[in-house]
């Protein structure tokens, strides 16, 4: 939790600090953020490398991870059909496609404005970018009250990078290299099922 | 995405080289924490500095909002289910 807090403290610094115009000219020329994910990975991996439990544990799920992102893919949809009545001027198909982006926001959002529309390409976006953001900041009270796979499908296609950090964290370094592949599997299927949805 | 998986195999051939060297796991620790802070910090700059993403939050918000929580909702439940019936006795 108090992770969580001073996690939730340097976003919203960042946040002000990027809508108030102040960042700082070297921060502008260059994006550090994908150097930042680079540095993190690799300190992820130690982690894992270092711990025997971790590894001993990712031998005895095998199999099993795929059952992760079929698990998000399901309970995505189920969770759209179940807030629909709550929304006002969108229609089922708009939201599953939404949803289906799985927090891949830069994606989903393209090939939703580019497939349907602009205003939904918009949603897209924001619902993404608050999947993601309410995966980092909760994923610790997640996996103590459902569990340990629940971070991970909260994260969506974000558990193999931004989210996995947080989820090895919150679920235990034997979870990482599941997120890892949960993440790869949806950034793969994101673009397919997003199209496949606008189709129907 | 093959970056992150190579860097992340790298990552865990030094971790396991260095597993019997207890004070450098826990420096390990005490890095990847700061580095999280650090990707989260550039994370909201990036998202603060996002014109389309301020300007739009407070006509389209509420609606992304709704189906985040709902995508979020279904997948933790669901994800609670899967984890009690095939993950739980593998630990």
């Amino acid at each position: 939790m108090k992770g969580s807090l001073i996690i939730l403290g340097f976003f919203s610094l960042g946040i002000l600090i990027g809508a108030y115009d102040l960042t700082p000219t070297f921060l502008l020329e260059t994006d550090y953020s994908q150097y930042a994910l680079y540095v993190l990975m690799f300190l992820v991996g130690v982690g894992i490398g270092s711990d025997p439990k971790a590894l001993q544990a990712i031998k005895a799920m095998n199999f099993k991870i795929l059952l992760i992102p079929l698990t998000t893919i399901i309970g995505t949809a189920i969770g759209m059909i179940v807030i629909i009545p709550l929304l006002e001027g969108v229609n089922l198909k708009e939201a599953m496609a939404v949803g289906a982006g799985y927090g891949y926001y830069s994606l989903s959002s393209l090939i939703i404005k580019d497939l349907h529309s602009e205003w939904l390409g918009v949603v897209a976006l924001l619902s993404n970018v608050i999947r993601e953001i309410i995966t980092l900041l909760l994923a610790p009270i997640f996996a103590v009250i459902f569990g340990k796979i629940a971070p991970i499908c909260s994260g969506g296609a974000t558990s193999m990078d931004t989210t996995l950090p947080i989820i090895s964290n919150a679920s235990g370094k034997e979870y990482a290299i599941p997120s890892l592949v949960h993440g790869i599997v949806l950034t793969i299927l994101v673009p397919f099922i997003v199209s496949f949805i606008l189709s129907l | 995405m093959l970056t992150v998986v190579i860097i992340m195999i790298s990552g865990i051939l030094v971790g396991y080289l260095i597993r019997s060297f207890g004070k450098l796991v826990k420096v390990n620790d005490k890095l990847t924490t700061w580095a999280i802070y650090a990707l989260l910090f550039l994370m909201g700059i990036g998202i603060g500095a996002n014109k389309v993403i301020m300007n739009s939050l407070h006509t389209l918000g509420l609606k992304a909002l709704i189906i985040s929580l709902g995508g979020v909702a279904g997948s933790i439940l669901l994800g609670w289910l899967t984890y009690r019936v095939f993950f739980k006795k593998t630990e």
